[in-house]
């Protein structure tokens, strides 16, 4: 029972954690960990959930937290992607300023 | 009798439809054309959403329909549910996506774009008829990041900086967004071990743990919905992306966040709500329509306009949170303030996206849409100008368009319900609509030098299917306007079963 | 690497922020962080119904391992729009039809002086991960494993093959953008089977369930390693140009 309010109660300040970081952290790859960390948070909080005591596991919130985890990846290197095409942009521009 | 024999694979079919779409276009090789291919998934959609239509509204069947996939029942599997509102919705989807699916396949002439934008298009429709559907609370989280993560690559289609950068801030508000709701589902499921809609609404108590739960799924939806203060990333993202996308940003994929608001606050956990929070949504509301009136008739660009005239319209919407609490039997009286926002939502996905099209079409044959740059430009492009008028008709409520009868529908739930204040910002809001769409009017009106102007612009002209396309929505929003009776009967069915 | 993505303005909070509003947003944080910490403390969980609704229901879900079962039977409408989701960061990524290329989704650089020592770690590590892989996806049927773990591993061997510079990757070729969608495709081409089979979609025939679970995760590990390979090759060959270009930025300009 503590164990899972420890659990619980960690995830929560995580996201919390994770949302201040995101408003303060000026650079978008400080801003991706700052919102994976949230992510992790949550998820934190579903598996606690799923422990119900030392024989009862429910397997839904691993399967959520599955499917979870995909989404969070691909979200992730989409953002990645965009900054890196942004920054070639500007490298480009930088070369031949004319333009 | 054939149609008791479909009805039962109307919901997963509208789900499958454009998925297999998106794998199709997705296989295709780039050079083949994509018009026939994709306006037939297009009607295939609108046959689907009519029939499911259809369906509920005729006498005596049942209200709402469900299917239960895998054949496994909830709490252990997933469900789809739809009733009058979902259908409408869906409805509103399919024409859209029919009639924007051809102008695309007119606007992307670049092959390599189109191989992109296609795939991605119909995965878009996925994602939304999922939401429109969705019966299960995880699953709508899944669905809201297809929509999400789709819309952002169909802005960064354009590929200029300014389209990127838009792209990636509502990547960030999305997945932040989509987080804040999640973190709230697995409050809910913590507290009623359970993720079915239905099942929560029945076992939802008024208590810490749900209050906590709503108000983070509301910010996140309100996110997502771009409600005004948290509005600053729509109006570049909008004005940035490729025209039919900015047409289905605004006119559906805003309402998907929108109808999730109404799902929870007003059928799921209307347990949790309070008087006092339901005004705030209305204050908001109301701040939104001034506020993004205000910034539409300051903007210098017409798609930037048309943007934040959507935060506008948004403001709206939100008018629906305050009129429905009136009473304790919250869903009698509401089925008049529903059926007014239904009424609003379908008026302006039509009206905003002709008014897009419209744009568009300026933008493609003047290469800029600086509004003092189109000084005059009436003459030289009627049809568009037109449409744009019609479009904007039907956004400031001018009879008889379909936004006329949404207006008065909400001016009679603000004056039934004793909230007149209600009707002030109603009212007070056509009147500042009227400004914005008036002043580009003006300008576009404006015959004083139109003859060395136009020497100058060395306009392209815009092929006549895609004038029409914008026209063909215009004009629906018009008739709209004039047989309202069946959809308010059918949002009225399913409002009365539920209270 | 990311050296010159200050440049980029993610979002308007940037922090630009004074310290009275860090304090005033960290101090609002915390309340909140505090009162949902309260609300959990102090509501009631939910009792494991559903732990025992599952124990009852595995059986028929044709694998051992309840995890599995809830993915890919109980909530396989879930796992299906999730590849979906892959499908959309495929699409936005990969790169452009070009040039018409062949079908072979990979070739041998012949022209390019190899690392000895990476060659022969690859050519060990390589067939171990591909093993471990099958393993996991076949031992997902009644212990931790399946598609997503199967693909991962199958996706590091594949990038592990990529950085040896003995290949590279055509993903122009018509397979290697089959590869990224044919999760999906068999997926939804055994959900609208299911239709005709059963009557529902994505209900599996009782007593085939297993295979047709294991049929679908055999694509699902096929595309979410290839999707996992793309996203790493078009983030790292991206960059990798990104600094190819400062390099010529400060050589050209020297400041």
């Amino acid at each position: 029972m503590t164990q899972e309010l420890i659990y619980s109660v960690t995830g929560i300040a995580l996201f919390a954690i994770g949302l201040f970081g995101l408003i303060v952290a000026g650079h978008i790859v400080r801003k991706l960990v700052a919102i994976n960390m949230m992510g992790i948070g949550v998820f934190m909080l579903f598996l606690a959930t799923a422990l119900h005591g030392p024989d009862t596991v429910d397997p839904i919130p691993h399967a959520l937290v599955l499917t979870g985890i995909v989404v969070a990846v691909a979200g992730t290197c989409l953002c990645l992607w965009l900054a890196i095409s942004i920054s070639k942009l500007d490298n480009e521009k930088r070369k031949n300023p004319q333009q | 009798m054939t149609l008791q024999f479909i009805a039962p694979y109307l919901l997963p079919a509208i789900v499958t439809v454009p998925l297999l779409a998106a794998i199709c276009n997705f296989l295709m090789a780039s050079h083949h054309p994509r018009l026939a291919l994709n306006a037939l998934f297009g009607l295939a959609q609108v046959l689907l959403a009519g029939l499911l239509l259809i369906a509920l509204s005729l006498p005596d069947t049942v209200v709402e329909m469900r299917y239960i996939l895998a054949g496994w029942s909830a709490p252990l599997g997933i469900e789809l549910i739809a009733d009058g509102l979902a259908a409408i919705l869906l409805m509103t989807t399919a024409v859209l996506y029919l009639v924007l699916s051809v102008y695309s396949a007119l606007y992307f002439t670049d092959k390599n774009k189109g191989a992109r934008f296609w795939p991605l298009w119909w995965l878009l429709a996925t994602g939304l008829n999922g939401v429109f559907l969705a019966g299960d609370a995880f699953n709508i989280y899944v669905t809201l990041e297809i929509i999400g993560l789709a819309s952002v690559a169909l802005i960064a289609l354009s590929g200029d900086r300014a389209a990127l950068v838009a792209a990636l801030r509502y990547a960030l508000v999305g997945l932040l967004g989509s987080l804040c709701y999640l973190l709230g589902v697995a409050l809910l499921y913590r507290a009623y071990g359970t993720l079915d809609l239905a099942q929560l609404a029945s076992l939802a108590e008024a208590n810490p743990l749900t209050w906590a739960a709503l108000s983070l799924i509301s910010v996140g939806l309100l996110l997502k919905t771009a409600l005004l203060p948290l509005h600053f990333w729509l109006p570049p993202a909008h004005a940035s992306a490729p025209v039919p996308v900015s047409a289905v940003l605004s006119g559906l994929v805003v309402k998907a966040s929108f109808y999730l608001m109404v799902r929870f606050w007003l059928d799921i956990l209307p347990v949790a709500t309070t008087t006092l929070a339901l005004q705030l949504l209305g204050v908001l509301g109301t701040a939104a329509i001034f506020w993004g009136c205000i910034s539409a008739y300051r903007a210098h660009r017409l798609k930037v306009m048309v943007a934040y005239s959507t935060v506008a319209q948004v403001g709206y919407l939100f008018l629906l949170f305050p009129l429905s609490a009136t009473s304790i039997d919250a869903w009698k009286v509401s089925g008049g303030a529903l059926a007014a926002i239904v009424y609003f939502v379908v008026a302006h996905a039509l009206a905003k996206s002709a008014m897009f099209i419209a744009a568009g079409n300026i933008m493609f044959s003047y290469r800029h849409d600086d509004i003092d740059g189109l000084r005059g430009i009436a003459r030289e492009q009627p049809l568009d100008v037109f449409t744009f008028a019609i479009a904007g008709a039907s956004l400031i409520g001018l009879p008889p368009s379909a936004g006329f009868i949404a207006k008065w529908l909400l001016l009679g739930g603000a004056i039934s319900s004793g909230q007149w204040w209600w009707a002030a910002a109603i009212l007070f809001g056509g009147l500042l609509a009227a400004a914005y769409i008036f002043r580009f009017l003006n300008v576009v009106f404006d015959q004083s030098q139109a003859a060395e102007l136009s020497a100058q612009r060395h306009a392209r002209p815009v092929p006549l299917t895609m004038a029409l396309c914008g026209l063909a929505l215009a004009v629906m929003a018009i008739l709209m306007g004039f047989n309202a009776g069946w959809m308010l009967e059918l949002l009225s069915v399913s409002a009365a079963v539920s209270a | 690497m990311f050296r010159n993505l200050e440049l980029v303005e993610a979002d308007s909070n940037r922090s630009g922020l004074s310290v009275g509003a860090l304090w005033f947003c960290a101090l609002l944080i915390a309340v909140t962080c505090g009162a949902l910490i309260a609300a959990i403390v102090l509501s009631p969980k939910a009792p494991p119904e559903i732990a025992a609704l599952i124990a009852s229901a595995l059986p028929q879900s044709g694998v051992e391992n309840p995890v599995t079962a809830v993915l890919l039977n109980f909530r396989s409408y879930d796992t299906l729009l999730e590849i979906a989701v892959l499908l959309i960061v495929a699409v936005a990524m990969v790169p452009g039809r070009t040039r018409v290329s062949g079908s072979r989704a990979a070739t041998v650089n012949t022209d390019h002086n190899k690392d000895p020592m990476l060659a022969d770690l690859v050519r060990w590590l390589v067939p171990i991960a591909v093993l471990v892989s099958g393993s996991l996806l076949w031992s997902g049927a009644y212990a931790p494993g399946g598609a997503f773990q199967a693909g991962a591993v199958l996706a590091s061997a594949c990038i592990a093959v990529v950085l040896a510079q003995n290949h590279s990757l055509q993903w122009q070729s018509h397979r290697a953008r089959g590869s990224l969608v044919i999760g999906l495709m068999v997926f939804v081409a055994v959900a609208i089977a299911c239709v005709a089979i059963t009557g529902t979609l994505l209900q599996y025939p009782g007593a085939h369930a297993a295979s047709y679970i294991l049929f679908i995760e055999i694509a699902l590990t096929l595309s979410i390693a290839a999707t996992l390979l793309l996203l790493f090759t078009c983030l790292s060959t991206t960059s990798a140009t990104v600094e190819r270009s400062m390099d010529g930025a400060k050589t050209g300009h020297p400041a």
